[in-house]
């Protein structure tokens, strides 16, 4: 017998991976803003940042409905409360996309402090992250959660090595330090990126399994 | 520049169609019955007070409140099941599409509005004729086993008594009897089932089967359902009444009244503070 509460739970489900196909959009568009210097990219990430926004609200007003009006238990009482975390993490994505935008509309002014290498080798698996995460969602995948936990160590890493070869040439050329500040900037908004990807893969866990893993640690006997 | 970027996006990104909140959250337009400035006693005793509210088309409206609110009053007096009761008396007016059901002939009232009670009540026949019962003495014309058929499946019952239509009534569990009330309410189109507390004697599974009975039901007939299993009616109901000592306190979309209710005591009702 099918609940009639199951409609209402598949459409928070869409309207969640509505929004986050829009995140994941927003943070390849302003990558590219700053790979490409291209503005124009830059500023519709910007103009787009609202429909995230609304979305967030939506999602939050059916978590409330969804949680007050049925007595949700087991995978579905554990659903609900990840897609409201997901729909901050989410959110918050979007913000750090926004961060890149503008960072990218402030670079562009400024010649190119040097060739992107890893900088782009970073967004992709950021971005990559934060598909895999998404698609962990809807296929109910915990090894594919799993896979965007492993990746986490990357990003981070690729984030102190940005930040490494930008110090050096700061404290060669003077010159270069308002473009290289932003694209530290840049750096350390995707592996922000990562981390909400992450927690993201870690509530996948948490709905299939039950299984708390945010802080492993913590001894919780 | 544009045609470099890579097409990352994974997810679809068209988006999807939703129907929003599956329930009202505001007032509907259409009103099947519309309760104004209704007073009641028994005898000496007023239970009671000047409750006005609609009840919406297509719709399950849920009244809810403790012991003695006055909900089943309520409810008795919209098919005018309260003139039983000795020394009953009713002040106000209750429409029902646009007339007012106290200058109706009782029996067609009840035709159009159907009940369905605590306890399932089925006759001492079979299952068929507990259906065919209400159509049989309408003098219907339409083809008995046809419409018995047509009731049991609304009824989400015929599956399980499809093959036993001739054995008694009584030989069904309590949930399965009380779908067939269910039924022999439908049989006849009724505009408008009423339920006086219909889970109230069944188990969860059974109660289950009929809250999501109820939300079929509500594209055939407008329905109006007392509970005091609040949670009852903010799984099922469309708008809520909460009513405390014969007064209508709050009356909204169900999603309102159990998120932000406006009232301080249906807020200390509905988070179990009294009652």
């Amino acid at each position: 017998m099918e609940r009639h509460f199951e409609k209402d739970l598949n459409e928070l489900k869409e309207r969640l991976l509505w929004m986050g196909s829009l995140a994941e959009r927003a943070v390849h568009q302003s990558v590219h803003a700053v790979l490409e210097a291209d503005e124009q990219l830059a500023r519709r990430v910007l103009e787009e940042e609202d429909a995230i926004n609304e979305l967030q609200l939506e999602i939050d007003d059916r978590v409330v409905q969804l949680l007050a009006l049925h007595q949700l238990m087991a995978v579905d009482l554990r659903l609900v409360l990840a897609v409201s975390r997901i729909n901050n993490d989410l959110e918050r994505i979007g913000d750090q996309a926004v961060n890149i935008a503008q960072s990218a509309t402030r670079i562009l002014r400024h010649p190119r402090v040097k060739p992107y290498v890893d900088l782009p080798r970073m967004s992709e698996l950021a971005e990559e992250m934060v598909r895999n995460a998404l698609n962990a969602v809807v296929r109910r995948d915990v090894d594919l959660a799993q896979k965007v936990l492993a990746t986490d160590d990357q990003v981070d890493h690729y984030r102190d090595q940005i930040f490494r070869e930008l110090l050096t040439y700061m404290m060669g050329d003077s010159s270069v330090v308002f473009p290289a500040f932003e694209l530290i900037l840049v750096a350390k908004n995707l592996e922000r990126i990562g981390d909400h990807a992450t927690n993201i893969a870690e509530d996948v866990i948490y709905i299939v399994q039950g299984q708390d893993v945010r802080h492993p640690s913590v001894d919780r006997r | 520049m544009h045609a470099s970027v890579r097409p990352a996006v994974s997810v679809n990104i068209t988006p999807p169609a939703t129907t929003g909140a599956h329930r009202e959250t505001t007032a509907p337009a259409e009103m099947r019955m519309s309760i104004s400035k209704v007073n009641f006693w028994y005898g000496p005793k007023q239970t009671l007070f000047d409750i006005s509210l609609g009840i919406a088309s297509g719709k399950v409206t849920a009244l809810i409140g403790p012991s003695g609110c006055g909900k089943s009053t309520l409810l008795r007096t919209l098919d005018r099941m309260h003139e039983t009761v000795r020394n009953a008396r009713l002040e106000g007016e209750i429409l029902l599409d646009g007339k007012n059901i106290l200058d109706q002939d009782v029996t067609l009232l009840r035709r159009r509005v159907g009940m369905v009670f605590q306890r399932p009540n089925p006759f001492p026949k079979s299952i068929f004729e507990n259906v065919a019962y209400g159509l049989r003495i309408n003098g219907s014309k339409v083809p008995m086993a046809e419409a018995v058929e047509k009731s049991l499946r609304h009824a989400a019952l015929w599956d399980e008594v499809k093959d036993h239509l001739h054995k008694s009534a009584y030989e069904l569990s309590g949930g399965q009897q009380q779908r067939l009330c269910i039924a022999r309410a439908l049989a006849v189109e009724p505009e408008v089932l009423l339920l006086d507390e219909p889970c109230s004697a069944l188990d969860p599974i059974s109660t289950a089967k009929i809250e999501e009975l109820l939300v079929q039901l509500k594209d055939l007939c407008t329905i109006v359902t007392v509970t005091h299993n609040m949670q009852q009616a903010a799984r099922i109901s469309d708008f809520t009444a909460f009513l405390l000592t014969g007064q209508l306190i709050e009356f909204s979309p169900t999603p309102q009244l159990f998120t932000k209710p406006t009232d301080a005591r249906t807020e200390a009702y509905i988070t179990g503070r009294f009652g």
